[in-house]
């Protein structure tokens, strides 16, 4: 695994890291992916808001603008075509006083600036029509058709395993722990799974990103991570809501948003909480206080429905507004760091920018044959999931075998992704891959017999 | 013409081996898991089959004994079979005049239910429909205990499952949250495991089990139970660390150092089924508002077991879905008269309700048309099943079961409808988690064309014990 002359590394198998590597195996280069942790995207990619951005409200002129709104369009079709899970269920920013009320048309002409020209101002009658549930006292919104909502999990997934089709190494559970310059123009990293040879180092590890580059002589900015948490309510509170409800942002933060998530439930948060360890994804009493006094004032409904789950996330926030990203042509080194929370909807516009500043600084990219994209497991509830399609259990009962009665995952799809090319490495990552034990029930009913299901790696 | 009965444990089976015996000729019970008898198939405990089968057996011997006793009686099971889709033709509440029509006839009443397994998706056209989906504990995250997402968090349902089911065993030290029964029972479960039950935490100021088994788990496992005690935070990456717990009179925290936490109790019943099926809801069980046949405000629908009562003991259970079998035997025409002759396996118990039923289906038409009467109550109170009335019909084992969300007592509990006081209990002890029974005889002099009734803990001790003239 670890020999041999890789062309470039990429350190990092979060959403930006993955996409970066699919983008560089449609070209003649021998790659390595490598993360510390045991699966792709088990950083921030694997929790947050899980929204398909437009960019309708980055700042004017700011690369994010830039590549937020070409990788928004970009993951778009990229998701249609490898089937991961996105509803289309527009966004409502909401003003609930006379100043975020104020704020609304220069939100709306600062959406302008950024190309995106289909927002427009909704009355606040007419936003309860949309929005019925909604709490009292909303003055007005504005309306952003095209915000989505996205599986997070199928889209590193889905942009690891082609880029594992295309030859790409995969290289989990090493940690880079230091870097050597060979001689005649090659880098040795030091990782925990032993040396790894390579030209050029692409850095995209997110909440490391900052250490990784002081290694390769960086250090203009310092990740400073910032907590967001979240409560998942039940599948049942889903009526409650058709679009995203987006508050007035501040300069700090988006603020609390209320959205329908694809696997059918109803998201609250994040908070935003500055803290100092990027391992702490703890949520606090205070925070999931805080975001239910927010959600009550939203949507008074769901103080009535069942909690699912909570989670914290970690922004790879810096003391730069920015992305901070750029090509060291001299050290044959990349940085794609401080992508503080549009990395999952700019992914792919990070790396087609990305990928072209390597080749100006001199990688060679010669484009090669490419297979179509992977389509992969469908885990969404706006589609057909495997338990509803009549044909596919005639051809195969084990995808009416339930399993996960939540979440309604069939055996089917549990040895599908046991057997996949990125398979998962621990529960965790079989429960991002099918959504097994992410149900109301937290596990009651199905969590022993999945586990025998992972430990056996199903059994015939 | 089926009876689909959902849920293969001790309510789903009790009704169709009650519903086969009162002549039923078809009754299709739909299980999900892949075994046959709910819960008590992963409590290894004794104490199961006292009331309704009249022996005491273990959790999966009575499992398998009702299992068993259901294809005896011809029912047809189909497990490893989700209900992924339950279509009420006739939706809406008693009083529909169409919804009536059904229920009267017997003919084509709750309409389709869709059944996905192995087999592929069927959609088989039910005269009636049982629901005993029974419950479950709320998980960690429902109770919003914050800090880390380690593995080691765990409900008794998911530990019974490892280690009974999976044979698992589990070293190190585990606190067990809760001071119910099933808190005492994931404490046995774990002993057994291997684990070494560090204590029981309960924010309650005293435990809430029965004598019996708290001494016995004390006795045997040496367990403390740490009252006042609430779990404030889970913390470890990967691994549980530990908990952080906190006095509740004084505020003062400390860790626990565990491998293994077990949160019990916290019933909510597994709804989604009734919910989806647009059935009216009670916010006090959280399960569907069933009057005292046990139906639910979908004609023809019918729902039983700890669904609409989270959580009885199975047995009480059981005789939920026996009950709620004599009326749909009614409602659906079958032959009760000459069933109610015969004792059968399980007999129509002492209220002689098998033979009633089919009178009470007739009666229903003047209830129906004049409502049902929703019976609410008041904290302390939380619930009170079942929770409308709508006949005479009396309520499983002739009375009503309350919880309460505070130690209470002795206490009073007054029935009132439109201020008219309708009855006062004797006096009782009211703890959280544990039943309160409430005798239905006042069930006669409720006016079904009257207000809700409400049921409240009364003056209590206050009362002058001149009260004992109405009381029951």
């Amino acid at each position: 695994m670890t020999q041999g002359l890789a062309d470039v590394v990429v350190i990092g198998a979060g959403v930006v890291g993955t996409a970066i590597a699919r983008t560089l195996a449609r070209h003649a280069l021998d790659l390595v992916l490598l993360d510390a942790a045991p699966d792709v995207g088990t950083g921030t990619s694997k929790a947050n808001t899980a929204i398909l951005h437009t960019g309708f409200d980055a700042k004017p002129g700011s690369l994010e603008s830039r590549l937020l709104s070409r990788g928004s369009a970009l993951l778009r079709s990229y998701a249609e075509a490898a089937g991961i899970p996105v509803e289309r269920t527009g966004a409502l920013l909401v003003a609930w006083t006379p100043e975020q009320a104020a704020s609304l048309p220069t939100i709306e002409e600062n959406a302008r600036l950024n190309g995106y020209l289909a927002i427009r101002p909704l009355r606040a009658a007419e936003l309860y029509v949309r929005e019925p549930e909604l709490g009292p006292g909303a003055l007005g919104a504005l309306e952003i058709p095209d915000e989505s909502i996205i599986c997070p999990w199928t889209t590193p997934l889905a942009f690891a395993t082609e880029a594992a089709g295309a030859g790409v190494r995969l290289l989990l559970s090493a940690r880079v722990t230091g870097v050597a310059a060979g001689g005649d123009g090659f880098y040795q990293l030091a990782t925990t799974r032993g040396p790894v040879r390579c030209r050029w180092v692409v850095n995209a590890a997110g909440l490391g990103s900052d250490e990784v580059d002081r290694m390769f002589g960086g250090g203009g900015f310092t990740i400073r991570p910032r907590r967001g948490e979240l409560i998942v309510f039940d599948k049942l509170a889903r009526t409650l809501i058709r679009s995203i409800l987006l508050p007035v942002p501040t300069a700090r933060t988006k603020g609390v948003l209320v959205a329908p998530t694809v696997y059918g439930n109803v998201l609250l948060g994040p908070t935003a909480e500055d803290v100092t360890d990027v391992r702490d994804t703890a949520t606090t009493a205070a925070g999931l206080r805080s975001l239910l006094a927010a959600g009550r004032r939203i949507l008074p409904g769901l103080a009535e429905q069942e909690v699912t789950s909570t989670y914290a996330g970690l922004r790879a926030a810096t003391e730069h507004s920015d992305y901070q990203i750029r090509v060291d042509a001299g050290r044959r080194y990349a940085c794609a760091g401080g992508i503080r929370s549009t990395g999952l909807s700019a992914s792919l516009g990070i790396a087609e920018h990305v990928v072209g500043q390597l080749g100006e600084a001199g990688l060679a990219l010669r484009p090669r044959a490419c297979g179509p994209v992977p389509v992969m497991p469908y885990i969404g509830e706006a589609g057909v999931r495997p338990y509803q399609d009549a044909e596919r259990i005639a051809a195969d009962p084990a995808y009416g075998q339930i399993v996960c009665h939540c979440e309604r995952v069939t055996r089917g799809e549990i040895r599908d992704a046991m057997a996949s090319p990125v398979p998962p490495a621990d529960l965790g990552g079989l429960r991002r891959r099918t959504r097994a034990m992410n149900g109301r029930c937290q596990g009651f009913y199905c969590a022993a017999a999945v586990s025998r299901l992972f430990a056996a790696g199903v059994p015939a | 013409m089926t009876v689909v009965v959902v849920g293969a444990g001790p309510a789903g089976l009790s009704a169709a081996i009650e519903l086969r015996r009162l002549g039923v000729g078809s009754v299709l019970v739909a299980d999900r898991e892949t075994e046959a008898g709910g819960v008590p198939r992963h409590c290894v405990h004794t104490g199961f089959g006292l009331r309704d089968r009249h022996r005491v057996m273990t959790g999966p011997a009575y499992a398998r004994a009702l299992a068993a006793a259901a294809v005896r009686a011809g029912a047809e099971l189909r497990l490893g079979t989700t209900v992924t889709g339950l279509d009420t033709a006739v939706s809406g509440f008693y009083g529909a005049v169409t919804g009536l029509d059904a229920a009267v006839t017997g003919l084509d009443g709750a309409g389709t239910v869709t059944l996905t397994s192995g087999r592929g998706v069927e959609t088989v056209r039910a005269a009636a429909v049982l629901l005993a989906t029974g419950c479950r504990e709320r998980p960690r995250a429902a109770r919003l205990i914050p800090g880390d997402r380690p593995a080691g968090v765990m409900t008794t349902g998911e530990l019974q499952q490892r280690v009974y089911l999976g044979h698992e065993r589990l070293a190190g030290r585990a606190l067990v949250v809760g001071a119910e029964h099933v808190s005492f029972s994931a404490a046995v479960t774990l002993a057994h495991a291997g684990a070494r039950v560090v204590a029981l935490v309960t924010e309650h100021e005293r435990q809430q089990s029965y004598a019996a088994f708290r001494l016995g788990a004390a006795l045997r496992w040496r367990v403390p139970v740490w009252t006042s005690t609430a779990v404030r935070r889970v913390a470890g990456l990967g691994r549980l660390a530990g908990v952080e717990v906190t006095d509740v009179r004084t505020g003062a925290a400390r860790f626990v150092p565990c491998e293994v936490v077990v949160f019990t109790g916290d019933w909510i019943p597994d709804h989604e089924l009734a919910r989806l099926a647009g059935l009216a809801m009670d916010p006090g069980t959280r399960g569907p508002v069933v009057d005292t046949r046990l139906e639910t405000s979908a004609p023809g629908v019918f729902a039983a077991g700890n669904l609409v009562h989270a959580a009885e003991t199975a047995d009480i259970a059981a005789l939920s879905g026996r009950h709620a079998a004599w009326h749909i035997a009614a409602a659906v025409g079958a032959a009760v008269g000459a069933a109610g002759a015969g004792t059968g396996e399980s007999g129509a118990g002492r209220q002689g309700a098998g033979p009633d039923a089919g009178r009470q289906g007739a009666w229903r038409l003047g209830a129906g048309l004049a409502g049902r009467v929703p019976v609410r109550v008041e904290p302390p109170l939380r619930w009170i099943s079942p929770n409308a009335i709508a006949s005479a019909a009396s309520p499983p084992r002739d009375r009503f079961v309350l919880r309460s969300q505070e130690f209470r007592g002795p206490a009073r509990l007054e029935v009132r409808q439109d201020g008219r006081l309708l009855a006062r209990s004797r006096l009782l002890r009211l703890v959280p988690g544990r039943p309160v029974h409430l005798d239905a005889d006042w069930q006669a002099r409720v006016d079904l064309a009257g207000g809700p009734v409400r049921v409240t803990t009364g003056s209590g001790r206050d009362g002058p014990e001149g009260a004992a003239a109405v009381t029951l």
